[in-house]
């Protein structure tokens, strides 16, 4: 009974994590086409500048809240500014080149910006766990768990539910779907290609940085973090679907609770249970659960 | 003697929508065969059904007598039956020559599981061919353009050349004059049907000119809502009532054909 | 004409390669067994590449490679080094072979996740096995030659002219497909599928023929890593290792089979300095040459040498 609950907790925990993540990734795929490599980087650097605030706000003696809250800022705030500059300096001039093109150049970006991380915070690791002991733990029944991980989950559910509420009913998420939609429609209709292609961006970017930023209290962030947790996104965005936010959601529960089983019951096949089950997902559906596979005219 | 194309009870929907029904038609060697209809009567549904594109919902379709209802393009092309584009379907960063050759060498491999491997692709007598149906086709002086800088007319000739390359018994061709000038039409068909001919290839061809129509077919299928309403010499055709009354256009023309 | 030449050419390149081992320091000599073993996994991704496939997880036949010829090794003690490269060779052929019936429907992509997958897939395992090493891996026998057992500086010459010999093979094997239908195909299926299909010949046949090809060069090519590093270990699974390896695909470019030699000693070369003088930047370096290459050499450094061509026959 404890296993069973203990794995559906971590599994939860994992997921939210994993979905935080992925979802960026997801939504770049969706309108851009661009399976974007560099997310990883996203994230390490999300994860090496929360570090950095964990660092500036407990010196300056900051409540735990405002911390927290300065933490996911600062990293999502990096995020932006390398989606920036990523956008409009670079992926602008590959834009309608071959999609496998497009992953090569977003891998030499990764390639370059892992080194720069060391450049900038060196290749000592950095611990960031400060936010995780100010938040406590709580006790239901045999259980204990971390508000941390709790917050982590409701984070998670708020991105989704935004996620889901932006593309449903304001403006830009309309826009967004008709771009997703059909692109040359989307530009005949006088919508700017440009300017969504570009927020998207921003949106994914700063979604790669805040999944780097919730982890780094939990992990050690060190060097290479980013090379382990492209995979895993892909992983979730595959079973998925690839640019489908459902999918992203499904995928990540999927892999989430598959890893603690996993991790309890055999931990010997906690990394293989997660790429046999995207293979497996990938024979049944070659374009993941919830995107369908377009027929061929001639 | 058996016909070449023996088509029964050919049926096929999608859902609730019925692309084709009921259409029987038998076609004997050596014979060319014009298909006319308005867009959307089932003329391209029907020559996918043939081609191995589209699996027939209902119904048979035997060549030279051998059942290939179903069968896959591949294996249907392997047996003699070639089809060409509305939209012409050729490499475009290869050159009319290599185009031809990868054609021909194709249909010229050796047979078993490694044929594709120990057969070279500019074996003599792919290259031959090549040359011969760049020759048949009259586009020689095209010969080492590369295909996406080939005027519309010649990417036609090309791509039907492409299925002559793999010798057919049975061919195919989608609207053969779709996208080209009204001047250059007449030229463009007799290049072709003359090739044909000579190369004593059956043609079914899908034309909407009815000039052209009966000017090169010996018969001609009228389609309307998925089925064959009309059969017979290009004249009796042409002539019918319900053709000229169900398929716009037909009724000013029917009376100049040659 | 221009393929005798060629052929000539390359013989007389192997010939002055492999009569230049004794004189050549031993550390260079060990550089060049790796480049040229890592080339044919190269030469693998270069047959996918011309159908616009990029395998991110080509590192899983690697990883078979070595593999096979670390465990015979230690479970049987067999230590020809010929018969452990075919070995590796054909192991990793027969798991491309069975997975390559699922590989051949997908493009693009979802070709190079699934791929990757597949190659995860084996890294997890094998991180966790604690009978073969986990993350640590473990060491691979010392190979012999037809009984003949070198030491030292010996050995790395008779390592380094088996894989000589097994690249002058493999690139002439590889020249020749690309020749014959199946190999001339390539341009045309990235172009237009359906009229490969129409043409009366299966593209996923062929395309499942080129992942068999090129699974069976990377398991050649990590057999002779594996005796040449004298070390096996999971990262030779890991996608960074088929990262690398998609890397000088890329940079090699399609045109030239040679190209994926030249392309994996620069590379090679390229790291060993890097890791002396700027390790920090070593990636970095990778990647801006990547970029640059993608940028402005899409067709990869083998191009240029058709560029130069181009250049020499418009000049009268």
């Amino acid at each position: 009974m404890l296993t069973a609950s203990a794995i559906l907790t971590d599994g939860l925990v994992y997921a939210a994590y994993l979905f935080i993540v992925a979802v960026g990734l997801t939504l770049i795929f969706g309108v851009m086409k661009i399976l974007n490599v560099t997310h990883g980087s996203f994230y390490a650097f999300g994860a090496y500048g929360a570090a950095t605030a964990v660092g500036i706000y407990t010196n300056g003696d900051w409540p735990a809240a405002l911390g927290f809250l300065f933490m996911l800022g600062f990293a999502m705030a990096i995020g932006l500014v390398m989606g920036i500059i990523l956008e409009r300096g670079l992926l602008r001039l590959v834009y309608g080149k071959d999609e496998v093109v497009i992953v090569l150049v977003t891998y030499a970006t990764f390639l370059i910006l892992e080194d720069v991380i060391g450049l900038v915070w060196g290749t000592a690791s950095y611990a960031a766990y400060q936010p995780m002991i100010a938040a406590g733990n709580i006790e239901i029944g045999d259980l204990v768990l971390s508000n941390y991980d709790i917050v982590l989950v409701v984070l998670a559910a708020v991105v989704a539910a935004l996620a889901y509420w932006s593309l449903k009913f304001t403006r830009y998420g309309r826009l967004l779907t008709t771009v997703i939609y059909d692109r040359e429609t989307a530009a005949a209709f006088g919508i700017n290609v440009t300017l969504v292609y570009t927020v998207t961006f921003l949106i994914g970017a700063a979604l790669g940085a805040l999944g780097g930023a919730v982890m780094a209290p939990k992990i050690s962030v060190t060097l290479g973090i980013g090379v382990e947790v492209i995979v895993l996104a892909f992983a979730v965005v595959a079973i998925g679907g690839m640019g489908s936010i459902e999918g992203a959601l499904v995928g990540a529960l999927i892999v989430g609770i598959c890893r603690a089983a996993a991790v309890h019951l055999v931990p010997q096949i906690e990394l293989f249970v997660i790429y046999g089950v995207m293979a497996l997902v990938l024979v049944a559906r070659p374009y993941g659960l919830f995107v369908r596979a377009q027929p061929r005219k001639i | 003697m058996t016909p070449i194309l023996d088509v029964r009870d050919l049926e096929k929907t999608f859902g609730s929508l019925v692309a084709a029904r009921d259409i029987n038609v038998s076609v004997p060697a050596h014979q060319t065969v014009g298909v006319i209809g308005a867009n959307g009567a089932g003329k391209t549904t029907f020559i996918n059904m043939i081609t191995g594109h589209l699996r027939p919902t209902k119904g048979s379709i035997r060549f030279e007598g051998r059942d290939i209802t179903g069968k896959p393009s591949r294996e249907i092309v392997r047996l003699g039956i070639s089809r060409s584009f509305q939209v012409a379907q050729i490499f475009p960063t290869l050159t009319v020559f290599e185009n031809m050759c990868i054609a021909a060498a194709i249909a010229r491999r050796k047979s078993g599981l490694l044929g594709n491997i120990l057969t070279p692709v500019t074996s003599p007598a792919a290259t031959s061919e090549a040359e011969a149906a760049i020759d048949l086709f009259q586009i020689a002086r095209y010969r080492d353009v590369t295909a996406n800088a080939l005027p519309q007319g010649v990417r036609k000739l090309l791509d039907i050349g492409m299925a002559v390359a793999g010798s057919p018994r049975l061919l195919l061709l989608d609207e053969p004059t779709s996208g080209i000038s009204i001047e250059e039409k007449f030229d463009l068909m007799n290049v072709v049907m003359s090739a044909l001919k000579s190369r004593k290839i059956t043609v079914l061809f899908v034309e909407h000119d009815m000039e052209i129509v009966a000017k090169f077919a010996d018969r001609v299928l009228a389609f309307y809502d998925g089925t064959v309403i009309a059969d017979g010499t290009a004249h009796e055709t042409l002539d019918n009532p319900r053709v000229q009354e169900l398929i716009s256009g037909v009724r000013l023309k029917a009376a100049s054909h040659a | 004409m221009q393929s005798r030449a060629s052929l000539l050419g390359g013989l007389a390149l192997l010939v002055a390669a492999a009569l230049a081992a004794p004189f050549l320091p031993d550390w260079m000599v060990s550089l060049a067994t790796i480049a040229f073993a890592n080339a044919l996994v190269v030469l693998g991704l270069v047959v996918l590449w011309r159908v616009g496939l990029v395998s991110f997880g080509q590192a899983l036949y690697y990883c078979i490679g070595a593999y096979a010829v670390a465990l015979t090794g230690r479970w049987t003690g067999f230590t020809d080094a010929l018969a452990l490269v075919l070995l590796g060779g054909v192991g990793a052929g027969i798991v491309a072979a069975s997975i390559g019936f699922l590989l051949a429907r997908y493009r693009e992509i979802f070709f190079a996740m699934l791929s990757l997958a597949l190659s995860m897939i084996l890294y997890g395992v094998l991180v966790k096995t604690e009978s073969l090493g986990s993350t640590d891996g473990f060491s691979v026998a010392t190979p012999t030659f037809f009984g003949y057992a070198p030491h030292g500086a010996q050995l790395s010459h008779w390592l380094y002219w088996l894989t000589l010999g097994v690249d002058a093979i493999a690139a002439l094997l590889v020249g020749l497909y690309f020749r014959s239908v199946a190999g001339a195909l390539a341009a045309p299926i990235r172009d237009n599928e359906i009229r490969v299909e129409f043409l009366g010949i299966s593209v996923s046949g062929i395309i499942h023929t080129k992942v068999i090809i090129a699974g069976v060069l990377g398991g050649l090519g990590g057999a002779l890593a594996a005796m040449s590093i004298g070390h096996v270990d999971p990262n030779m699974a890991y996608w960074t290792t088929s990262g690398g390896f998609v890397f000088v695909t890329v940079l090699a470019g399609s045109g030239y089979v040679a190209a994926a030699f030249v392309g994996s000693l620069a590379f090679e070369a390229l790291r060993s300095f890097a890791v002396d003088v700027m390790p920090q930047l070593w990636q970095m370096t990778l990647g801006s040459v990547l970029l640059l290459t993608i940028l402005f050499l899409p067709e990869g450094l083998g191009s240029l040498v058709s560029r130069l061509r181009q250049r020499r026959a418009v000049k009268p």
